[in-house]
């Protein structure tokens, strides 16, 4: 019999919840009539795993100084995150959505402001900015020896910016242990595939020649997310050590049939009737393990 | 009231350069928290280069990668809730990292100030080195305070300032070398408010950074012409003291500025916007380097060439006055 690392009630659980956050998302970019579900459906997985397991985090105290730090750099995709604050019973959807890119009331836009919703570490919205953030976070806890670990969202359609390499080379440099690269490597942008549009691969080779350690998963099987997580080494502040790229292969579009890998799903609304065809294919989708 | 200043060019020479790094250690070895990011250019062998010696937990270098750097502050800023001083060659600064400083900076309202140094052409070396479209630049992105301080003592004044104030500061400093302009560094000094350094009736020149010096330089050689010139140091662009614009042109009908950066969207911009908006009918003339890739040559030469030497400052003053 297969031993498994990962309880795996844990997983069944967070599996149970990625489906919900799904629902709840499609559900919340209908309302607003703006999202980019293709990316923000790719990472439900990492988000619920993080939020709901592996980070060190209190959803009562969203400043807490203790807390694991996670930096969301691919910006335009905020909603998933909005969506689990208000699963964590941070914000009720109603709230969400009447403070949605609402002129002088608004707290919640496509691109997050940390200044208006405290949970989110950083403003985001321009590519290649979370990684360089990450490294100089990751360095202030190690400055004031803290236990915390900084952990940073990019894209890989956003990996074509410079600046995220400059931030490897930084990370690697430093020996940044307490410092996780999380990579959503749904293999598409904005107008086709990124091998199309401009080859990131061998992606676990060059992060590794940057002096990372890196670890290839499914970033869509939530168990093995949880195996990659709870692998992490200790974020203590003295040891040196490689910092942890963790590649997410994932999928654009995940859990909605008509939206998997299909770049045109990267930004915009969703109309009533797709709705109820999404909620559909998500429910059918559910992993019955 | 005016301020006591210095004529004498070899009395006071003094670098700004060299002074941030000293006030810096200087808050070091007074127990103050901060933190202290560089690029591949902190020679050993300056202050800056004795603060990264003696205090290196709080040092970081990251070598030739200013936007990195930049973004990097950012994050230190966040996560370690301390001022975070950021020294960048300031052509690179203002040009390379403009999104980092908009967006990581600025727009997430972090407690950094970046050092921009070499500004103007101090630098020499050509376009590519020179810091003349950031005035312009900064001035555009909201929440960043811009500090020009005319010399070391200013600049030691901004440095300690800026511990205790809250939101993201540009701090534009020369190559170094330049003259101190107040005798007495004790004047009473805010970020934000200008000060008068000259009495005059006939013009004010506002000006801000070393060319305060050459501006100061420029009245003693009006005075001689029989033209009495005010003198208004603008050490802060943004945000502006326009109480301080609006009283210059009550004081006198014509006013001039004065500064080392492009024409285009600077000080000089900044004053005539006010002057403007607030139906001034006098006379007004700006001072600066024109919208063109500049000559090379030395120092020296380059400002003679413009005209914003302390004889062209005087000259153009005195053509604007019909004099």
């Amino acid at each position: 019999m297969y031993q498994y690392n990962v309880d795996i009630e844990l997983v069944e659980e967070l599996e149970a919840k990625a489906v919900k956050i799904r629902k709840d998302l499609l559900n919340f970019i209908y309302r607003i009539g703006m999202g980019h579900l293709g990316g923000e459906l790719s990472i439900v997985e990492i988000a619920v795993a993080l939020y709901y397991k592996y980070m060190n985090y209190d959803p009562k105290n969203p400043k807490w100084e203790e807390r694991d730090r996670l930096v969301l750099s691919k910006g335009h995709c905020s909603e998933t995150f909005y969506t689990v604050y208000q699963d964590l019973g941070m914000y009720t959807m109603d709230y969400m959505v009447e403070h949605f890119e609402s002129l002088d009331t608004y707290k919640f836009g496509m691109h997050s402001n940390r200044l208006k919703v405290p949970a989110i570490e950083v403003s985001a919205g321009s590519l290649g900015h979370g990684l360089p953030i990450a490294v100089g976070m990751a360095l202030g806890a190690r400055m004031q020896k803290k236990n915390w670990r900084t952990f940073v969202l990019t894209g890989d359609g956003e990996l074509n910016e410079g600046t995220n390499w400059e931030a490897f080379m930084a990370g690697g440099h430093h020996q940044l242990g307490n410092l996780v690269a999380l990579i959503d490597k749904n293999g598409l942008q904005m107008t086709g595939h990124t091998r199309d549009t401009l080859t990131i691969d061998p992606l676990d080779k060059k992060l590794k020649a940057f002096n990372w350690d890196v670890v290839s998963i499914d970033g869509n099987d939530m168990y093995a997310v949880c195996e990659a997580l709870q692998n992490l080494p200790p974020a203590d502040p003295v040891s040196r050590r490689k910092p942890v790229a963790i590649i997410l292969n994932t999928v654009k579009g995940k859990g909605v049939d008509f939206m998997e890998d299909v770049a045109t799903w990267h930004g915009g609304g969703i109309a009533k009737e797709q709705l109820e065809e999404a909620l559909v294919s998500v429910e059918k989708n559910r992993r019955v393990r | 009231m005016p301020v006591q200043t210095t004529f004498d060019f070899d009395a006071m020479l003094s670098s700004a350069k060299e002074a941030y790094g000293e006030v810096l250690l200087e808050l070091a070895d007074e127990g103050r928290e901060f933190v202290f990011t560089y690029t591949d250019n902190v020679a050993p062998s300056t202050t800056a280069g004795a603060l990264v010696k003696k205090y290196p937990e709080r040092c970081f270098n990251f070598g030739i990668a200013e936007a990195n750097q930049v973004g990097a502050s950012c994050g230190l800023a966040l996560s370690t809730g301390l001022p975070v001083f950021s020294q960048v060659f300031g052509p690179f600064l203002s040009l390379r990292s403009a999104d980092q400083i908009h967006t990581d900076i600025a727009y997430n309202h972090v407690n950094v100030r970046l050092i921009g140094t070499h500004s103007g052409v101090t630098a020499g070396g050509g376009p590519t080195h020179n810091t003349i479209a950031d005035l312009a630049l900064y001035r555009a992105i909201p929440d960043l305070t811009i500090c020009v301080p005319a010399d070391a003592d200013q600049c030691k004044k901004f440095i300690r300032a800026s511990m205790d104030y809250q939101g993201p500061m540009i701090i534009r400093i020369d190559r170094g070398g330049s003259p101190n302009v107040y005798a007495d560094p004790d004047y009473s000094f805010e970020i934000g408010k200008a000060i008068e350094v000259a009495d005059g009736k006939d013009v004010t020149i506002i000006s801000c950074g070393s060319f305060l010096y050459w501006s100061l330089m420029a009245v003693k050689l009006l005075k001689e012409k029989g033209v009495s010139a005010r003198l208004v140091d603008m050490h802060t662009v943004k945000p502006l003291d326009l109480a301080a614009i609006d009283k210059s042109a009550k004081v006198t009908g014509a006013i001039v500025t004065v500064e080392e950066a492009s024409i285009n969207g600077g000080l000089g911009s900044a004053v005539a916007e006010r002057l403007a908006e607030t139906s001034y009918g006098g006379k007004f003339k700006r001072i600066a380097l024109p919208d063109e890739f500049l000559v090379l040559g030395h120092l020296e030469e380059v400002y003679e060439y413009y005209g914003i030497s302390p004889e062209g400052i005087a000259k153009q003053t005195a053509e604007l006055l019909g004099k």
